[in-house]
C-alpha cells in the first residue's frame, strides 16, 4: 500500500471506528459500569432474587429447547425437500420460508388468534369434542418454545437447504461405491459436511431465542425470562438491577456464541462444488400418499397464521367474543388506520424512523465493509469486531445501553440527550442492523476483483470517481439487499422499541400491542397486515432488483 | 497508433521493500529506455510483481527511488503517474461495456463523453476489436479481454506501460500470436514498457531485455541471448533454458571437461564485464553444447538413458562414465535407449561460471 492510501484509509477509518465505539461499545460499558455503581450491591440483589435466578434458568432452557425444536423441524424438512420428489413438493418449498416473513410481534399475535385460549383452533377442538373449557392454554415455557420453533426453524431449513444444494453428489456416489450403506453415508459423509450449516443455523436460533422478547412478553403468563425481566426492573425504577440483568443476558449470549463456535471448531472445508443432483422419486404408492397428505397439512399449518391475521383484520372490534370465528366483518379497521390521526401516526413514525436508520446503515456499513474488504490496516480486526458486535448482544441489552447512555446532555462524558426524542429509536434500529448490512456489502465486495480499484486509480481516477464508477457498482447488490433487510426489520421492530419508545414516537409494533390490550383485535390485525404488506413489497422490490442486475 | 510526445526513460534506483521480516525487493536498479521492452522474470516469490507495483505506485518502497526522465516520482500516487497498466486478470470493470472500460482513463481526465468514446473506439480498432465495443466484458474471450486491457492502458497516452503477466491467462495456441501482436503494440507506443512474467518463453519472444530476479535480488540484466549464452551465475544458467552445470578446468578462452581418462575441449565465453573465472570452475552445458559423434571420433563415452522425440529434433539424455547425466539434442533420430555413444563439443562456445 502506498503512503497516500495509508493516510486516506485512516482518514475514513477513524470517524467510522469512533462512531461505532461511541454507539455500539460505549452504551454497553455504561451498562456494566452502572451495574457496579453501588459496588457489588446490585449483583448481590440479583443473586439473592429468586425471580432473577428463575429468569436466567428459563432463558437458557428456552434457548436450548428452541434450538432442538428448530433442528428437529428444519433438518428433516430440508432433506425431504432437497432430496426427494413427491406430489406437493413445489408448494411446500414455496411456503417453507413463510414464517420468516412475519414480523416478530405479528407472528405471536397470529398464534394468539389461532391457538390461544379463545383462538380459532382451540375453540374448534373444544366445540368438536364438546369440552366444557379450552383443551389447552397457550402460555408458559411450552408455548414460547412452540412459537420459537415455528418462527425459527426457517433459519435451519434455509442454511441446511443451501448446504445440500452445494453438496457434491459425487461424494455420495464415491461413498456408496466404497460399499457404504445409506445410513453410514448419512452419518459419515453427509452430516459431517453439513455441520457448518447446522451449527451456524443453530447458533442463529440460540441467539434469537435468548434475546426473544415478544413471545415471552405475550405468552409468558407468570414466566420470567431475562429479556422481559429487564423491562420490568426498568419500569419499576430498579435501574441498577436492570443493568445487572442486561449484563448477565449479554454474557449468556456471548457464552452461547463461543460454545457454538467451539462445537464447530473442526470446520476446515468449504462446500463449493455445484452439482445438479437428481431428486429421488418416492416410488411406493402408500408413501406417496402419506407424504402428499403430510405436505398439505404442513402447508396449511404454515399459511394459517398469515390467513388468520388477514381474517381478523376484517373483524369488527369488540364483536368477537365466544364464537369460533369472528362474527362480523368490516373494512372499518383499515379505513380508521388511514383516516384517524392517532392511528396513522405510528405508521408515519415507523416508516420515517426506519428510513433514517437504513440511510445511516447504508453509509456507515458501506464504508466499514469497504475498509474491511479492500484495505489493509492495523485497525481492521477491531473494525470487524465492532461491526459484528451488535449481533452478539440481545436487542433488549442494546436498548437498555442506549437508555443508560443517551439520557442526558453531558459532553464531558460523551452523552447526548436522545431518550424521549425522535432520534433514539432510529439509533437503536441502526445499531441492530449494522451486522446485517455490513455483511451483505462485504460479501458483494469480496466477489469484486480487488485490482479493479488499483486499475481505476492507475488510469488517473480520483478516489471519488473510483468509488462512484467502480466500488459502489460492485457493492450495489449487497447494498440493496442489506438496505431492504434493514428497512424490513426496522419497520416492524419491537424489542428495542418497547424499552425506548415514547407516546410521540411510538412505532407500529407498540400500537399493535396497545390495541391488543384494548381488545381491539381487528385494528391490531390490520396493522399487522400492513406490516406484512410492507415486508412483502420490499422483498419483491429486492428480488426484482436482483433479477435486473443478474 | 498513439505516440508519446516526449518519452522519457524509466529508472529504478536501488529499490528496496520488506513486508515485516520478509525482504520482497532487495536493492534493485534498472533503466528502461523509451520504446524498450524489458521483462522482469523470476520464480513466484522472487519480488517481480512487488517491483512492478512499486513502479506503478501501488506500493511505496522502503528505500530507493523511481525516476521518469529526471523527475523523481517515488512518492507520486498511481493516479498522478500517468502510466498504463495491464493487470494479471485484466481488472476490467464488469459493469461497464468494453468501450466505457477503454474510455475510463479519459473520463478520469475530464474528457467529454463524445470525444472520449470516439477515441476509445479508435484505439479499440487499433487492437482489432472494433466490433466488440458495445459488448459486456464478461462476454469476451480471454484474448479479447487481454486486448481490451491493453487498449485501456494505451488510450491515456501513458508515459510508461506496465504489464503484470499479460499472457499467463491465454491458452497456448493464442499465446503464440498474441506475443507477436503485443511486441508490435508495445514498440509502437514508444514509451518504456516493463512487463512481469514467470514464463521465459514469453520473455524471450516479447522482450528486448530481460531482468532476472531471485529472492528480491536482480541477478542479471541483458538481452535474451546474453542471458542464455553468457549467464553470470549458476542461478541464471539454471533458470534460463535447459542447462546441466558441470565442473571444468578453465583457461582464458577454453574449458576442459574431464571424465575419468577421457576429456573434451570447449571454446569458452563468459558474461561481458564480469571477471573471467580461472582454474577449477564450472561450465554450462546446453542441449546444443554437445553432439553425438557419427564416426567414432574421440570424445566422452556415454550411454543413452532416455530418448524423447520433440518434432524436428530428438532430445537424448546421456549418462557419462562418472554417472553425470547430460542432455544432447540431435537431428539424428536413429539412436535408442541403452545405445553407447561418443560425445564431442558442439559448434558454439560454452559459458563459464564460478564453480
Amino acid at each position: 500500500m502506498n503512503d497516500e492510501n495509508r493516510k486516506q484509509t485512516w482518514l475514513i477509518a477513524t470517524p467510522v471506528i469512533a462512531l461505532l465505539l461511541w454507539t455500539v461499545v460505549y452504551p454497553n460499558v455504561s451498562v456494566i459500569a452502572g451495574s457496579f455503581e453501588n459496588g457489588l450491591e446490585h449483583w448481590r440483589e440479583f443473586a439473592s432474587s429468586p425471580s432473577d435466578r428463575e429468569a436466567l434458568t428459563t432463558s437458557i432452557v428456552i434457548s436450548f429447547a428452541s434450538v432442538v425444536a428448530a433442528l428437529a423441524i428444519g433438518v428433516p424438512l430440508a432433506f425431504l425437500l432437497g432430496r426427494f420428489e413427491f406430489p406437493g413438493r413445489k408448494v411446500l418449498r414455496a411456503v417453507a420460508a413463510l414464517p420468516a416473513a412475519l414480523p416478530p410481534l405479528v407472528g405471536v399475535i397470529a398464534f394468539l388468534f389461532l391457538y390461544g385460549e379463545s383462538g380459532v383452533v382451540t375453540r374448534s377442538v373444544q366445540h368438536v369434542f364438546s369440552m366444557p373449557e379450552a383443551p389447552w392454554r397457550l402460555s408458559g415455557v411450552p408455548a414460547i418454545i412452540f412459537v420459537h420453533a415455528y418462527t425459527m426453524y426457517v433459519y435451519v431449513f434455509l442454511f441446511v437447504s443451501a448446504g445440500l444444494e452445494r453438496f457434491d453428489s459425487t461424494l455420495d456416489e464415491a461413498a456408496s461405491g466404497l460399499g457404504a450403506s445409506g445410513w453410514m453415508r448419512l452419518r459419515r459423509v453427509t452430516l459431517p459436511l453439513l455441520m457448518p450449516a447446522i451449527a451456524g443455523s443453530a447458533l442463529l436460533v440460540f441467539m434469537n431465542a435468548l434475546g426473544s422478547f415478544s413471545a415471552p412478553y405475550v405468552f409468558g403468563g407468570g414466566i420470567r425470562v431475562l429479556s422481559t425481566q429487564i423491562l420490568v426492573s426498568k419500569l419499576n425504577g430498579a435501574l441498577g438491577l436492570a443493568y445487572v440483568e442486561t449484563t448477565v443476558l449479554a454474557i449468556s449470549a456471548i457464552a452461547g456464541l463461543l460454545l457454538f463456535r467451539w462445537l464447530d471448531r473442526k470446520r476446515k472445508y468449504t462446500l463449493s462444488a455445484k452439482s445438479s443432483r437428481q431428486r429421488r422419486q418416492i416410488k411406493s404408492r402408500g408413501l406417496q400418499t402419506l407424504t402428499a397428505i403430510g405436505a398439505v397439512v404442513v402447508v396449511i399449518l404454515l399459511v394459517l397464521p398469515h390467513l388468520m391475521v388477514v381474517l381478523v383484520s376484517f373483524a369488527r372490534d369488540g364483536a368477537w367474543t365466544t364464537q369460533v370465528l369472528p362474527p362480523e366483518y368490516t373494512l372499518d379497521n383499515y379505513r380508521r388506520l388511514f383516516s384517524e390521526a392517532e392511528l396513522w401516526k405510528p405508521i408515519v413514525n415507523s416508516v420515517s424512523m426506519a428510513l433514517v436508520a437504513t440511510a445511516a446503515n447504508v453509509v456507515i456499513c458501506f464504508l466499514a465493509a469497504y475498509l474491511i474488504v479492500l484495505r489493509r490496516f492495523s485497525g481492521r480486526k477491531l473494525l470487524e469486531l465492532l461491526v459484528a458486535l451488535p449481533w452478539a448482544i440481545p436487542a433488549t441489552a442494546i436498548a437498555l445501553g442506549l437508555a443508560a447512555t443517551f439520557n442526558r446532555n453531558d459532553i464531558a462524558s460523551l452523552r447526548v440527550l436522545l431518550v424521549g426524542t425522535f432520534w433514539i429509536l432510529p439509533l437503536a434500529y441502526f445499531i441492530r442492523d449494522i451486522p446485517l448490512v455490513a455483511s451483505a456489502v462485504e460479501s458483494s465486495l469480496k466477489q469484486m476483483d480487488p485490482s479493479l480499484e488499483d486499475a481505476a486509480r492507475g488510469l488517473g481516477a480520483s478516489w471519488l470517481l473510483t468509488m462512484w464508477r467502480v466500488i459502489i457498482p460492485a457493492a450495489k447488490p449487497g447494498l440493496v439487499a442489506g438496505a431492504l433487510l434493514a428497512a424490513v426489520t426496522a419497520v416492524g421492530e419491537f424489542v428495542a422499541s418497547v424499552v425506548l419508545f415514547t407516546h410521540a414516537n411510538r412505532p407500529i409494533s407498540m400500537e399493535i400491542l396497545a390495541q391488543l390490550r384494548a381488545l381491539a383485535f381487528g385494528t391490531a390485525a390490520a396493522y399487522s397486515v400492513l406490516l406484512i404488506l410492507l415486508v412483502l413489497a420490499m422483498t419483491f422490490a429486492a428480488r426484482g432488483f436482483e433479477e435486473r442486475i443478474a | 497508433m498513439i505516440k508519446a510526445p516526449q518519452a522519457a526513460a524509466l529508472t529504478l534506483r536501488n529499490i528496496g521493500k520488506r513486508f515485516g521480516d520478509y525482504v520482497a525487493v532487495d536493492d534493485v536498479s534498472l533503466t528502461v529506455a523509451p520504446g524498450e521492452l524489458v521483462a522482469l522474470i523470476g520464480a513466484s516469490g522472487s519480488g517481480k510483481t512487488t517491483t512492478l507495483r512499486i513502479v506503478a505506485g501501488y506500493e511505496s518502497p522502503d528505500s530507493g527511488s523511481i525516476l521518469l526522465g529526471d523527475a523523481d516520482i517515488t512518492r507520486l500516487p498511481p493516479q498522478k503517474r500517468g502510466f498504463g497498466m495491464v493487470f494479471q486478470h485484466y481488472a476490467l470493470f464488469p459493469q461497464m461495456p468494453v468501450v466505457e472500460n477503454v474510455a475510463f482513463g479519459l473520463e478520469a481526465r475530464g474528457v467529454g463523453k463524445t470525444e472520449r468514446l470516439a477515441k476509445a473506439r479508435e484505439v479499440l480498432a487499433s487492437v482489432g476489436l472494433e466490433g466488440r465495443a458495445d459488448r459486456a466484458v464478461q462476454n469476451l474471450s480471454g484474448g479479447e479481454q487481454q486486448r481490451v486491457a491493453l487498449a485501456r492502458a494505451l488510450v491515456i497516452e501513458p508515459k510508461a506501460l506496465l504489464l503484470d503477466e499479460p499472457l499467463s491467462n491465454l491458452d497456448p495456441t493464442l499465446r503464440q500470436t498474441t506475443r507477436e501482436d503485443l511486441r508490435a503494440q508495445l514498440h509502437s507506443a514508444g514509451v518504456p514498457a516493463l512487463f512481469v512474467t514467470h514464463d521465459q518463453e514469453d520473455a524471450f519472444a516479447v522482450a528486448d531485455r530481460i531482468a532476472l530476479l531471485k529472492q528480491g535480488k536482480l541477478l542479471q540484466t541483458g538481452t535474451p541471448e546474453e542471458l542464455y549464452n553468457c549467464p553470470l551465475s549458476r542461478d541464471v544458467a539454471s533458470f534460463i533454458g535447459r542447462a546441466v552445470i558441470v565442473p571444468a578446468q578453465v583457461t582464458e578462452s577454453a574449458a576442459v571437461l574431464r571424465v575419468g581418462e577421457q576429456s573434451i575441449l570447449f571454446q569458452a565465453t563468459h558474461a561481458p564485464g564480469a571477471q573471467p573465472p580461472r582454474g577449477q570452475s564450472a561450465i554450462v552445458l546446453r542441449p546444443h553444447s554437445l553432439r553425438i559423434a557419427e564416426n567414432g571420433a574421440k570424445g566422452l563415452s556415454g550411454k543413452i538413458s532416455e530418448r524423447r522425440f520433440t518434432g524436428s529434433l530428438v532430445m537424448y539424455r546421456v549418462r557419462l562414465g562418472d554417472g553425470a547425466v547430460v542432455e544432447v539434442e540431435s537431428k539424428n533420430h536413429s539412436y535408442h535407449e541403452n545405445d553407447s555413444v561418443m560425445l564431442v563439443p558442439g559448434e558454439k562456445a560454452v559459458a563459464v561460471i564460478d564453480g
